[in-house]
């Protein structure tokens, strides 16, 4: 449990991190909270020979409000978004979440950048992203682009960010008022990865589910949307029969790895079993 | 009198004796993050030595090639088992009567064995230096299964013992097979099982898991060339032990070997034993001439240094069809892993086991143990145990539980039917031991009341009937269990450690100005020796607890001691305190009885002093004889007060507990929720009672950990898959439940305080309560036994394979 030798940079700015990346090669990494990083370091699974800290740079961190969207910083830490008034405002669903990520030491240093760039289908974060709609924004040397949540998982630890860029910060549309929103995640104790767990953003409208988004974690080698699942309980009361059938259609799509949570079968369904209390707990929460 | 004449209240108080729930004095630094750890121990040019491993479960090692390690800056040296043979110290004798290697020597017997030492200049560089170790495997089929080891084509495992049909506990009867042990009458036993009424069976097994203390094993040799003399700093729980095991193997001669043990960061049994890092430190102090230390790490704690339990036992009671037992026959199948590397007596290769017949009045009883060998790590230890106590009670609590079941009894009712009477005590088992005394029925009654036991049987019976009805998906458990222990080894009669009789010792030193210093042969590892001994000699000399200071795990100041494990640090080492203060008081009352010139038997004791019988105000203070035991002595009278007490215990002490637990599990994920755990414990005097209850809450919460998911579990090629504490169930205060103590009090006839221990019964009887209420919950569905762990998946497992969602 002791790192591989490595050398460490701090960069001022993100032009500078940028070109310190993509000078530097496949054998730098870009260093946030450290807590997916290290201990992978300390393990010796990952052996970067170049870490480039982002916490020198000014304007990585920080919640505003855009227009009709939320924006927050790469490097803003989870412990700041559980003090933000603002995301308890606008997005309930993530101080809800946030919460349950680890403990408050993990917190204070975990950044919600590092956790979406880490590309661990363990991280809450992402399903979460997906279920909101979030984008992301990707800078490098040639320039920002956007990318959307769902369009940038493509397998563990793999995601669409290229050599050299830098995840600078998410956007994430406010969700409609009087929605509701759930995350049920079963853990085996404080600070372990997701079991199962399930994101559900719903609007109701005259007692039926007029709106439904679904997100699910580590239950695949990337967060997934169960668009199936949500798509049948459009226009329901969420009656037993429906959430069964989306427990299904959720189940469908699921191919967790066994280890020692439990068997594939047993992953597959808690799985289906946190789609359906977070589909009830959501609605219940709706106006 | 004036006013300021202290009351009887008052000096008794001033005293903080026995009985009085006086802070830990250790806190006062640990708190504070001053204690003194291994770790925290800097020498000059102090080296640091770490271990290459193996990532095969079972392989030959064709070759290691050290040239690149030695290469990188930092590295100074490579040792391998080649390197070893040159002093002899490849291989290395366990506590057990085996041998194990300190090295791989020619192939490896688990994952992450031991394979070369890697020194270097800091930790860093020897772990650089571990990666450019080169060693060619051919990989070996390998043994995991316990059952499966004894086969006749299973592949051999222990090559170093070929041809060798007997091994140190008699003959073997296969090339995988370590020793077999019996006990009881065969014969009587069997008879009984033939015109039994009523019989049960089940295998029930007692998993893997791990002591997993905070602090991990580490140590830090130095050797001094010029003097020849070798000092060790480790995390020993037998810190003399460790001496004499070094002047056996290595050839020094004992008084040049110093053995220190610091402050020590939890040991639950892991740091009794002698592992591969202590002697690789110590080899590489001799060659380089300089300090080396050795420090594991979370994942080398958990894979390569002692486990505990992996015991398989088949249960079989015989009983009437009123549920009065009359014999219990048990087979235990003990997987030791490569090596058999237990830290038992040395006579008792299944340690005590034999108290399996528990609390119950079984008039025969047979038991047979045997040991295996499979390409798991060496092992096991007793994890908070006094030698597999733990899995005799987890036995034969499940068993009565089976029986009761079977015959469609309470389990509560059962038990209270077969207990040992008060009147049958000092009390004859089947299986050999004589149990010094105990009030069962009282203490099983008093927790029935507590926790209203027929009204939680109600609740449990309505919650069933909805469950029955659809009404609810959450099922209710309500787990009983009554354990007795055998702990304080022990009587040099029966028990001894590599011949070493296991008694130990205190010496006390009284200062002129009534302070004084005790040291014991004993070694805190969190037990708070630092405040409860000085009560004891407080209530025994009338010397404030304050004014003791108690000083342990330094072999050259302290007396011979065989250490703290087993619980036995009260009832051996406590009563060694007990009577070298016994010995300081008697030449005490001489003192005071010159001093004031009467007949010693005119003197009675008065708390902190010595008055004379009927004049109450000639007296004298125990603070003042030892002013006068230093200037002013009776003529002939050596001056000086001081004493040492070497203790061998007459008879073990046999602690018992009445221990219930409700819990709801949720059939649909298989979580549970702990919803009250009631533990009254009898361990005969109290010395403090708030440390006792400081014991029982850490073990239950370790008990808890181990019956809900803490294991060390292997994947069919031998790789261990719960290697960290990301998997290796370690539950935090959030997981843990809110517990409720509770005690009787039935002393030790034969200790001089009547004291029993109570450090391990926690773990003891709490492993079967939980275990006994996840069984209750799913008895309805005509489940008899599920085996631990019952984490969430298992429980989600068990009900579906009873057709809970069918
Ligand atoms: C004990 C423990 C328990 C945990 N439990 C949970 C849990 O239950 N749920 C959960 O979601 N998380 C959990 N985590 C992970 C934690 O939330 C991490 O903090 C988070 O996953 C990573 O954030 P970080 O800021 O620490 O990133 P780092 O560890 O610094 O980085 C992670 C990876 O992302 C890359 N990276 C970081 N920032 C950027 C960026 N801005 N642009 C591009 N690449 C970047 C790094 O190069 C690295 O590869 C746990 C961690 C620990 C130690």
């Amino acid at each position: 449990m002791i790192p591989g030798p490595f050398s460490y940079h701090r960069p001022a700015t993100l032009a500078d991190a940028v070109k310190l990346l993509s000078t530097l090669g496949d054998e730098a990494r870009p260093l946030a909270g450290g807590h997916s990083l290290v201990p992978m370091m300390k393990l010796r699974l990952a052996t970067p020979e170049h870490l480039v800290d982002l916490h020198g740079i000014d304007g990585l961190k920080g919640i505003r409000r855009d227009g009709n969207r939320i924006v927050i910083g790469a490097m803003t830490t989870q412990h700041e978004l559980l003090a933000s008034d603002e995301i308890a405002k606008s997005l309930p669903m993530l101080h809800e979440t946030v919460l349950l990520i680890a403990d408050p030491q993990v917190r204070y240093r975990g950044t919600i950048g590092g956790n979406v760039a880490n590309g661990d289908p363990g991280n809450d974060m992402p399903a979460l992203m997906l279920t909101l709609g979030a984008s992301y924004r990707l800078e490098g040397t040639a320039g920002a682009r956007d990318v959307a949540a769902s369009e940038f998982y493509q397998g563990a630890y793999f995601t669409a960010l290229e050599p050299g860029e830098i995840l600078t910060s998410i956007s994430i549309p406010a969700p409609a008022a009087g929605h509701g929103y759930a995350y049920e995640k079963l853990k085996r104790k404080v600070g372990d990865y997701a079991t199962a767990a399930a994101a559900v953003v719903l609007t109701m409208s005259g007692g039926k589910v007029a709106g439904c988004a679904i997100g699910l974690t580590n239950l695949h080698e990337t967060p997934l949307l169960a668009a199936e699942a949500a798509r049948c309980v459009i226009g329901t009361s969420l009656d037993e029969a429906t959430l069964k059938k989306a427990a299904a259609a959720a189940e469908a799509i699921m191919s967790p790895a066994a280890d020692a949570r439990g068997p594939v079968e047993y992953r597959k369904h808690v799985g289906g079993i946190m789609v359906t209390r977070a589909l009830t707990r959501a609605a219940g929460r709706a106006s | 009198m004036n006013d300021m004449t202290p009351t009887r209240e008052q000096r008794e108080a001033n005293l903080e004796g026995m009985g009085c729930k006086r802070k830990r004095v250790e806190d006062i630094r640990f708190t504070q993050g001053k204690g003194n750890y291994v770790d925290d121990l800097k020498l000059p040019g102090m080296l640091h030595g770490d271990f290459v491993r193996s990532p095969h479960a079972h392989a030959r090692v064709k070759s290691i090639n050290s040239d690149e390690a030695l290469k990188v800056p930092g590295v100074l040296a490579v040792i391998t088992a080649e390197t070893l043979k040159t002093v002899n110290l490849a291989w290395m004798p366990t506590l057990a009567g085996d041998v194990q290697m300190v090295l791989a020597d020619g192939k490896v017997l688990f994952q992450n064995q031991e394979v070369a030492f890697v020194v270097a200049t800091d930790r860093y560089a020897a772990d650089d230096g571990i990666n450019k170790v080169q060693v060619e495997y051919e990989p070996l089929p390998v043994v995991i299964d316990p059952f499966k080891a004894m086969d006749a084509d299973a592949p051999v495992l222990r090559e170093d013992l070929a041809g060798k049909t007997t091994g140190a506990h008699g003959p073997r009867k296969h090339h995988n097979h370590v020793f077999e042990w019996t006990v009881g009458d065969k014969d009587l036993t069997d008879a009984a099982f033939r015109k039994a009424e009523v019989t049960v069976k089940e295998m029930i097994s007692y998993h893997r898991t791990h002591p997993s203390p905070l602090e991990t094993c580490q140590c830090v040799c130095s050797f001094d060339k010029i003097k020849g003399e070798l000092t060790i700093w480790g995390t020993f729980q037998a810190p003399h032990v460790i001496r004499t095991v070094v002047a056996l193997i290595a050839k020094i001669p004992e008084h040049k070997i110093h053995v220190i043990s610091p402050d020590i960061g939890g040991g639950f049994g892991n740091k009794v034993g002698a592992y591969p890092g202590y002697i690789c430190a110590a080899v590489a102090s001799i060659v380089t001439g300089k300090p080396v230390k050795w420090v594991e790490d979370r994942i080398e704690n958990l894979t390569a240094t002692s486990f505990a339990r992996d015991y398989h036992m088949t249960t079989e009671i015989a009983s009437t069809k009123e549920g009065k037992v009359n014999g219990l026959r048990v087979h235990v199948l003990a997987d030791h892993g490569a090596f058999d590397a237990c830290a038992d007596p040395s006579k008792w290769p299944a340690g005590f086991f034999n108290i399996v017949t528990g609390s119950y009045d079984f008039p025969v009883a047979h038991l047979s143990v045997d040991g295996i060998y499979t390409n798991k790590a060496p092992g096991g230890v007793a994890y908070r145990c006094s030698f597999r106590v733990t899995e005799a009670a987890y036995c034969i609590e499940r068993g009565m539980d089976i029986l009761a079941q079977k015959l469609g009894m309470d389990p509560a009712e059962l038990r209270l039917k077969n207990f040992i009477k008060p009147e049958q005590f000092p009390y004859h088992s089947a299986l050999g031991w004589e149990y010094d005394s105990g009030d069962y029925a009282t203490a099983m009654r008093k927790m029935m009341e507590s926790v209203d036991y027929a009204g939680l049987r109600k609740e449990q019976a309505a919650q069933r009937a909805a469950f029955n009805r659809g009404e609810t998906r959450e099922i209710m458990g309500i787990g009983v269990s009554f354990f007795t222990e055998i702990v304080g080894a022990g009587p040099s009669k029966n028990c001894d450690i590599l011949g070493i009789a296991m008694f130990d010792s205190c010496e006390i030193r009284m200062h002129p100005t009534g302070a004084g210093i005790a040291r014991v042969g004993s070694k805190s590892q969190g037990q708070g020796h630092e405040t409860t001994w000085a009560q004891i000699i407080a209530t025994e000399i009338g010397i404030p607890a304050s004014d003791i200071m108690v000083e342990e795990g330094n072999t050259d100041t302290a007396p011979y001691g065989l250490g703290t494990y087993g619980s036995r640090s009260t009832p051996v080492a406590g009563a060694a305190i007990a009577m070298a203060a016994r010995k300081i008081k008697a030449k005490a009352q001489m003192i005071a009885a010159y001093k004031l010139e009467v007949h010693e038997g005119d003197l009675e004791w008065d708390i902190d002093g010595f008055r004379v019988k009927g004049l109450p105000e000639k007296s004298m203070s125990m603070k003042d004889i030892c002013w006068a035991a230093y200037n002013s002595v009776p003529p002939g009278m050596e001056p000086g007060l001081e004493a040492v007490s070497y203790y061998d215990p007459p008879n073990m002490t046999y602690p018992f507990g009445a221990y219930i637990c409700v819990m709801n599990i949720d059939v649909d994920t298989g979580v549970y929720k702990v919803r009250r755990f009631y533990a009254l414990d009898d361990c005969g005097t109290r010395i403090n009672p708030m440390i006792i209850e400081g014991q029982v809450h850490g073990g239950l919460t370790e008990a808890f950990a181990i019956a809900m998911g803490q294991e060390i579990r292997y994947d069919d090629t031998g790789n261990v898959v719960t290697g960290s504490f990301m998997d290796f169930f370690m539950p935090t205060a959030v997981e843990t439940p809110h517990w409720e103590t509770d005690f009787t009090v039935t002393p030790s006839p034969h200790h001089p305080i009547g004291a029993k221990g109570v450090g391990e019964s926690p773990n003891v009887g709490g492993v079967p309560a939980f275990s006994n209420a996840v069984n209750d919950a799913f008895s309805f569905l005509g489940s008899t036994h599920i085996q631990m762990p019952h984490d969430y998946w298992r429980n989600w497992r068990a009900a579906k394979n009873l057709g809970v969602f069918a």
